[in-house]
């Protein structure tokens, strides 16, 4: 059985709909890449797993569980977290308080501010900064660290690589696959294509809030993406 | 490919009758005094004075997004200017309410410097804070009366018939100029520009319209148009004395007539005040209770119905009788363009 | 002699207001939401002490356990039934409907308790004098409520800054629509954030109605106090508010020892002169004021 299964999603912005029809499965364990250009609905379909926008049509399934239309705590208390598109660090809370914000709902789970400081030190080093004075790779690994303290049994990730420099992409990509090692189940969407396909499973590919293709990565071809993401 | 005509209008039907029965209404009251009903003439002056104040509190909040709770100062500022000018200063008492307005103007302007540096909700208790300030400083002048306050003698001279009747012809073109300049403000360009900025700020700032000039514009108009009003209800009184004049009572009173009249339309405050002294007939012997009621409703108006009574009525039949929107009208694609 | 002990009663007066701010920037602080009836709530839970010394014959400073848990519960009933609804609505809504609830107070007290001035009497404590030296002295009970003020800021102060809690206030006063991503119901919060504010004004009530006469009229005037110690402080910091309270009760008392009448006027003057020349105020967090 798959951990997420999304049926004939669709949402809308007032009377613009973003999402037409998204049916995609995400099973236990497995590392999921959404990807897309700008406006292909990727943010928007992540937003509406977790809460933050209503579901016009469709089904969201956790474990076979119906979680559609629930706000946003109460899926962080089935487990499902989003690392936010633009960090959302807190500016009034320090590094160390933004992860334990993270973990407002105590869930069982492996994560701890011992483990997450072992996987990103300079958290530790920076406990007591605000944490908006880190700088944007810092505050990404900030944000993920906070997702990770909730301890989630599905972990959304929204486009990490934005404004960063490609080595500090491929550091915080290097850190995904360990997080996905532990066992925890990752969607992550991203427009740096290269970066994401190395890590995922299976990759969905959105183009004008439709899915455009659907395969593992070393079974598609350069140009079936291409033709995926920028149609043909 | 067929093209769609569009035509821009403003006028409906219903304006159309609106302003009829407007005129109609206008005759009516003109010709009132022949009844020689002094009560109904003073309850009249009464019921205009509140329509004003609450015509220029919906300008403010309701289209200015200004939620001034600090009106009150201007009421009470005009009351005394009105004392001022008619028995310290020899000028015709019923020439000094247009020039209590004028004042109070003179005195919105320092007052907006500093309450302009707040927003939303501490704008509203900052615009108190500087009614308060008013209040207790004529409160603490001797010339003025300090607690006790004064009473207006410069119409003494006068026969009681003739000032009560100049007092309500008064008050009648005060509310009709007050209504008419409201009006046909909202319809102007800068009525639209004003509207854009209630909608969104910053969209109505990137096209160009200066935001802080037609907010601080819109709140001296209203400061005229209370400080105006303030005289009048005084001329009409006799005895100003600060508790009284620059009571909040006055804002509590428009704030709902507005809420339960309707927000940002100009039929709403008509609605709004004929409805509050209906009640206030109703409760009259239950003390404390009408204020109580009134708070409810406007709570609950608020809450349930924020488009007020005349809302309710616009949206169920589309009426407008003073219409302050352009209506888009599409008639149907010209035959001969489709061939 | 006379001014070095109207300075001290206004420090003393200025630890009381600072109880009044307290609330009221609290919930501004995680909710935008400016409470009209702030005041009024403060003179409510004066009036529910005046009650329950009569009718169940306790101090008031007994009656003050049981009067602030029942406000606490009125405030999150509040948030969570009415207010909460009128978020994101704009600011028009929640000032007019607390205006509302503050003339609805007002006018329901007046017509249960008539316009009679109240007082609350603990039994003594209220005059007894402490001699500080030098011809100097100060009500104790004044001294206790100055006492309380700092005591209360401070556990504020911890709560906000070392709790779960606390934290959840800090990161959805950031960013509401990211805290409720971490997890946090922001209407609970609200709801418990409203209690807080109604539990700490309804001590503020009672303090005062020890201190002196009231009325069911005399909400207002707490709101504005409360508002401009908030003000002259600057937004965002406690202790700032401490300060605030502390200048203005300072400026109250030497403004009437001047002149009777010019004591609350002084007041509001040295509130509009740090308006005019430091509009967020002496102690402001980096925060736009609004």
């Amino acid at each position: 059985m798959s951990l997420l299964a999304v049926r004939e999603l669709s949402t809308f912005y007032g009377d613009f709909q973003a999402l037409f029809g998204i049916s995609l499965e995400v099973a236990e364990g497995e590392t999921v890449a959404v990807i897309g250009a700008n406006g292909a609905g990727k943010t928007t379909f992540l937003r509406t797993l977790a809460g933050a926008l209503p579901a016009a049509r469709g089904s969201i399934a956790l474990a076979g569980q119906l979680v559609g239309n629930r706000p946003p705590h109460a899926l962080v208390d089935l487990g499902i977290v989003l690392v936010p598109e633009g960090r959302k660090i807190f500016p009034s809370l320090s590094v160390r308080e933004n992860l334990e914000i993270g973990a407002f709902r105590r869930r069982p789970g492996p994560w701890t501010l011992e483990r997450i400081h072992r996987l990103f030190p300079i958290l530790d080093e920076r406990r007591d900064q605000p944490g908006t004075n880190l700088s944007g790779g810092e505050q990404q690994m900030l944000a993920i660290g906070r997702g990770l303290m909730a301890n989630p049994r599905l972990l959304l990730v929204d486009e990490i690589s934005l404004g960063l420099a490609p080595v500090v992409v491929k550091h915080l990509y290097a850190v995904l696959t360990d997080i996905a090692r532990e066992g925890t189940t990752l969607l992550v969407v991203e427009q740096d294509v290269s970066q994401v396909l190395a890590v995922a499973q299976r990759v969905y590919c959105f183009r004008k809030g439709a899915v455009s293709l659907a395969g593992a990565p070393e079974r598609l071809s350069r140009a079936e993406i291409a033709a995926a993401y920028f149609g043909a | 490919m067929a093209s769609v005509a569009v035509a821009v209008e403003r006028s409906t039907r219903a304006s159309r009758a609106g302003a009829v029965g407007a005129l109609l209404v206008l005759v009516g009251l003109i010709t009132l005094p022949i009844t020689r009903d002094a009560g109904l003439m003073r309850m009249i002056v009464e019921l205009v004075a509140l329509l004003v104040l609450a015509q220029m509190w919906n300008l403010l909040a309701g289209f200015a997004g200004l939620v001034s709770i600090g009106q009150q100062a201007y009421v009470g500022l005009g009351a005394y200017v009105l004392i001022v000018l008619a028995d310290d200063l020899g000028i015709d008492p019923f020439l000094a309410v247009p020039l209590a307005g004028v004042a109070a103007v003179l005195f919105a302007l320092p007052t907006a410097a500093l309450v302009f540096r707040f927003r939303g909700g501490y704008f509203a208790v900052g615009t108190w804070a500087v009614a308060e300030v008013y209040r207790l400083l004529v409160a603490n002048t001797g010339a003025l009366g300090r607690g006790t306050g004064r009473t207006l003698k410069a119409v003494f001279p006068l026969a009681r018939e003739t000032r009560e009747l100049v007092t309500y012809l008064l008050a009648i073109a005060v509310g009709v100029a007050a209504l008419a300049a409201v009006y046909l403000y909202l319809r102007s360009r800068r009525g639209v520009a004003l509207m854009a900025v209630r909608d969104s700020e910053p969209a109505s700032e990137s096209l160009g319209v200066d935001v802080f000039g037609t907010k601080l514009a819109v709140y001296l108009i209203a400061a005229f148009g209370t400080g105006m009003t303030g005289a009048l209800i005084y001329l009409n009184l006799l005895r100003v004395s600060p508790d009284a004049a620059f009571s909040i009572n006055w804002t509590a009173y428009t704030i709902f007539i507005v809420v339960i009249g309707g927000l940002g339309t100009l039929e709403g405050p008509i609605v709004g005040t004929l409805v509050f002294f209906f009640l206030r007939e109703l409760l009259a012997d239950y003390g404390a209770w009408y204020m109580i009621v009134l708070g409810s409703l406007a709570v609950a108006a608020m809450m349930r119905y924020p488009q007020g009574l005349w809302g309710l009525v616009a949206e169920r039949w589309g009426l407008a009788f003073f219409p302050v929107q352009r209506r888009v009208r599409f008639s149907e694609p010209d035959e001969a363009a489709t061939r | 002699m006379a001014w070095l002990d109207a300075v001290v009663q206004g420090i003393l007066l200025g630890g009381l207001y600072a109880l009044f701010a307290t609330g009221l920037s609290l919930i501004f602080g995680v909710m935008r939401l400016v409470n009209l009836a702030h005041g009024d709530f403060s003179i409510l839970a004066a009036f529910l002490a005046v009650v329950a010394v009569h009718a169940l014959e306790l101090n008031p400073l007994v009656a003050l356990a049981l009067v602030a848990p029942i406000m606490a519960v009125v405030g999150y009933g509040l948030q969570r039934l009415v207010l909460n609804r009128l978020l994101g609505r704009g600011i028009l809504p929640a000032v007019l409907v607390t205006f509302g609830f503050s003339v609805v107070i007002q006018n329901g007290l007046l017509q249960i308790f008539s316009a009679d001035s109240q007082r609350l009497n603990p039994g003594g404590i209220e005059t007894a004098s402490l001699a500080l030296g030098g011809g100097l002295a100060v009500g104790w009970f004044s001294l206790l409520t100055f006492v309380l003020a700092v005591v209360l800021l401070g556990a504020l102060q911890l709560l906000i800054g070392r709790s779960a809690i606390g934290r959840a206030f800090r990161a959805s006063s950031d960013d509401g629509d990211t805290a409720e991503l971490m997890g946090i119901d922001n209407r609970r919060l609200y709801g418990f954030a409203m209690a807080l504010s109604l539990a700490i004004v309804a001590i503020a009530g009672v303090v005062l109605g020890i201190r002196t006469t009231f009325t069911f009229a005399s909400g207002p005037d707490r709101l504005l106090f409360a508002f401009e110690a908030v003000i002259i402080g600057g937004l965002g910091s406690l202790w700032g508010t401490l300060v605030g309270g502390v200048i203005l009760g300072v400026a109250q008392t030497v403004g009437a020892k001047l002149s009777p009448g010019w004591g609350v006027l002084t007041g509001h003057l040295v509130f509009l002169a740090v308006l005019l020349l430091r509009p967020s105020g002496l102690f402001a967090k980096a925060r736009r004021v609004d």
